[in-house]
């Protein structure tokens, strides 16, 4: 068929044409009587984008994941999906498919079932189901168990059947709430892993929340930080880690933590340093030119991985530390160390010998440096 | 005795009061209808005065056209109310199954005929059936119709009825434990995969409310078989036998007829009747229970 966008796409300028977002959440408001949990959440996903939505407890990833699903009403705002608004829908004519945290399997019909049920109500033929099932149980790997209920499953084969239920449904959209958090640790990594694997053939559009920040790099394409019932920050995930926009999204994001220390902001000739309790570190140029006019009291942040080992290091771009605890994780030790009043965790090779109460001094890669500021604790 | 003996008898020991209680209140009065079933027994004699008759009772009763007609009509009974109280009560609590305000004060509400003595429910039917000052014929009337001949004519229905009016609140409540208990999670995903209310209704929530609701149509079938007071009061069992349950014959059978031992017969029949219905919630229960150490069982030997 001849439309402008076919003639675009082969003349291969897609990208001119402005692709409307799949999903679209709108000031999007929910209060609890008088409590109001989420503060105008406004998202944007595009076709076959991989979104995390990704938060501590509480911070209303669940409900906003609920809202799109249908079953929270929507208190103020709207969501559109395809660019229509779907907020007075009903869960079932969004066309949608969800993967619970509990996975909200029926207990009282076997696997096949659970998988066919949303197309036994569709009324489909019945070969088309049962090729339909067979196919989705192979992809999942649950072909021998068909015929077993629910209860005769182990977690990660319920999670499984939750997944193939989800896939059956040949819906536009997936959303997932916490679907690993219920496994072991082995396991979930393991099906993380086939989550990836998935996430390459089946290209959907996949909300996904979890509280779980290697998941959240592991699978987005588009990971949206919430705290307290606000959007912190949405991009790519390398985007996240490296510039994040607050202390809030620096702490979260990375593991061990990032390592925060009030400094002052001070010009020393050419050259701004931020010195605190213990180290005068320079400011890079490019940083320090982005700064502008701003002085004075800030945080800095910095990640264990910006911090090596370096006893030769000079002394405005290391940090000396005295070590206080050391945990043994095999190949690295992760370091517990005092600078100053403020205490900071490193990263070391666990041959490197060290003892209890020495101190060592790190070098702080440039670009690891982060300024926030102390009051708003904005990304400088 | 040593002290390894002594401890496992302690709980025995303390056991042995309650044990004996119950044994002397129940078995014993169990003990002696089952006895005086086979006896030729008038309330003037003492049990010990009394001749062995054997069988005679059972078998007297087995072929007595009244006490089968009376069987019947119990058994008609209890069917049609413990049938229509299902149905009721799930149904009520299907739709009332929701948090619009209100609706705590509406559930109180259901639940008052339960809670009234069966012999008040019996008197205030009676007054309500009342052929000329009842509420229901004068209601009637004076829309224009002709008034119904409630506890004559139909007798039997207007009792059921009155059942049904004080005990579809005992199945509500319970069949909306049930569903308020029922897993939200598998709810919300049956809605996202396109059921409609009934579906819902049809699909999970009716069969995942099964065991309980199986459990309490026997209890109340149990019960239900056992129903003296209001039909006393309503109806003495008449007009003739249309509403002469069983436990009214046998109150008849011993007070008017003077025949002990004809009504313990009764009681054991009725009593076997209802041991089977207990029996067959027992093992419903069992059957369940095992069916799902039979599931651990399975999930345990591949864990
Ligand atoms: N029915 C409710 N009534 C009142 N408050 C609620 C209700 N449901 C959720 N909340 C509140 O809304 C906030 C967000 O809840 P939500 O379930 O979305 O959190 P979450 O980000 O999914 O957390 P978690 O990681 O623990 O699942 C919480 O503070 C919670 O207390
Ligand atoms: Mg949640």
């Amino acid at each position: 068929m001849f439309t402008f966008e076919n003639v675009y796409k082969i003349m291969n300028l897609g990208s001119a044409v402005e692709s409307m977002p799949k999903i679209r959440l709108d000031k999007l408001i929910k209060r609890y009587g008088a409590v109001q949990v989420l503060h105008g959440i406004d998202l944007e996903m595009d076709e076959d984008e991989f979104t995390v939505l990704v938060g501590p407890s509480g911070c209303g990833k669940s409900t906003t994941l609920r809202m799109i699903a249908g079953l929270e009403s929507v208190s103020d705002g709207e969501i559109y999906i395809n660019d229509k608004p779907v907020s007075h829908l009903e869960p079932k004519d969004r066309g949608l498919a969800m993967v619970f945290q509990d996975y909200a399997l029926y207990p009282h019909m076997d696997v096949a079932r659970n998988i066919s049920f949303a197309l036994r109500l569709q009324k489909r033929p019945k070969a088309e189901i049962d090729a339909k099932v067979r196919e989705v149980a192979a992809t999942v790997g649950l072909s021998e168990f068909l015929h077993r209920k629910p209860g005769a499953l182990s977690g990660g084969q319920r999670q499984r059947v939750a997944m193939a239920r989800a896939l059956a449904k040949d819906s536009d959209i997936f959303l997932f709430d916490e679907p690993l958090s219920n496994l072991d640790a082995k396991l979930r990594g393991q099906m993380r892993a086939e989550l990836g694997v998935m996430r390459q053939n089946v290209h959907k559009n996949m909300i996904y929340v979890t509280h779980d920040q290697i998941e959240a790099m592991t699978l987005a394409d588009r990971i949206v930080v919430m705290h307290g019932g606000y959007i912190q920050q949405q991009g790519k995930p390398e985007e996240l880690f490296k510039r994040p926009a607050n202390k809030f999204v620096a702490g979260f994001l990375g593991s061990p933590p990032m390592n925060f220390l009030d400094a002052e902001l001070k010009s020393d000739g050419d050259q701004l340093f931020a010195a605190g309790d213990g180290f005068k570190l320079a400011v890079p140029s490019e940083l320090a030119a982005t700064l502008g006019e701003t002085a004075g009291a800030v945080t800095l942040g910095i990640r264990p991985s910006d911090l090596n080992y370096d006893p030769d290091a000079a002394d405005d771009v290391a940090l000396d530390l005295r070590v206080t605890v050391s945990e043994y994780i095999g190949a690295q030790s992760v370091l517990m160390c005092a600078c100053g009043g403020a205490s900071v965790t490193v990263e070391l090779k666990s041959e490197t010998p060290i003892a209890l109460g020495e101190t060592l001094r790190f070098a702080v890669r440039p670009e690891g440096i982060h300024l926030f500021d102390r009051k708003t604790e904005k990304a400088l | 005795m040593n002290s390894q003996t002594f401890n496992k008898l302690t709980p025995y020991m303390f056991m042995a009061p309650a044990v004996i209680i119950m044994a002397i209140a129940l078995l014993y009065p169990l003990g002696y209808m089952v006895y005086g079933s086979f006896r030729d027994w008038d309330p003037s004699q003492s049990i010990s005065e009394t001749e062995f008759v054997g069988f005679k009772n059972y078998i007297t009763l087995f072929f007595d056209p009244a006490f089968r007609e009376s069987l019947s009509v119990t058994l008609i009974f209890a069917f049609t109310v413990v049938i229509a109280e299902m149905v009721i009560g799930v149904g009520l609590a299907l739709l009332l199954d929701r948090n619009i305000r209100g609706m705590s004060v509406l559930r109180t509400l259901f639940i008052l005929p339960m809670m009234i003595a069966p012999v008040v429910v019996g008197l205030m039917w009676r007054y309500m059936y009342h052929p000329t000052v009842g509420t229901f014929n004068r209601t009637l009337k004076s829309w224009g119709f002709e008034g119904v001949d409630w506890l004559g004519q139909h007798a039997l229905l207007s009792v059921i009825i009155a059942d049904i009016w004080q005990w579809t609140p005992f199945i509500f409540i319970l069949a909306l434990a049930a569903l308020q208990s029922l897993p939200r999670s598998a709810l919300e995903a049956a809605r996202i995969d396109g059921a409609t209310g009934w579906q819902q209704i049809i699909y999970i929530k009716l069969p995942l409310m099964m065991p309980v609701l199986i459990v309490t149509a026997l209890l109340r079938l149990i019960d239900a078989f056992k129903v003296l007071e209001v039909i006393l009061v309503m109806t003495e069992g008449g007009p003739g036998l249309s509403t002469e349950i069983v436990a009214l014959r046998i109150s008849r059978t011993a007070t008017e007829f003077r025949e002990l031992g004809t009504a313990a017969a009764m009681s054991n029949y009725l009593l076997i009747l209802l041991l089977f219905f207990t029996l067959a919630m027992f093992a419903f229960t069992r059957l369940q229970e095992a069916r799902a150490a039979r599931l651990a069982r399975q999930v345990q030997e591949e864990g």
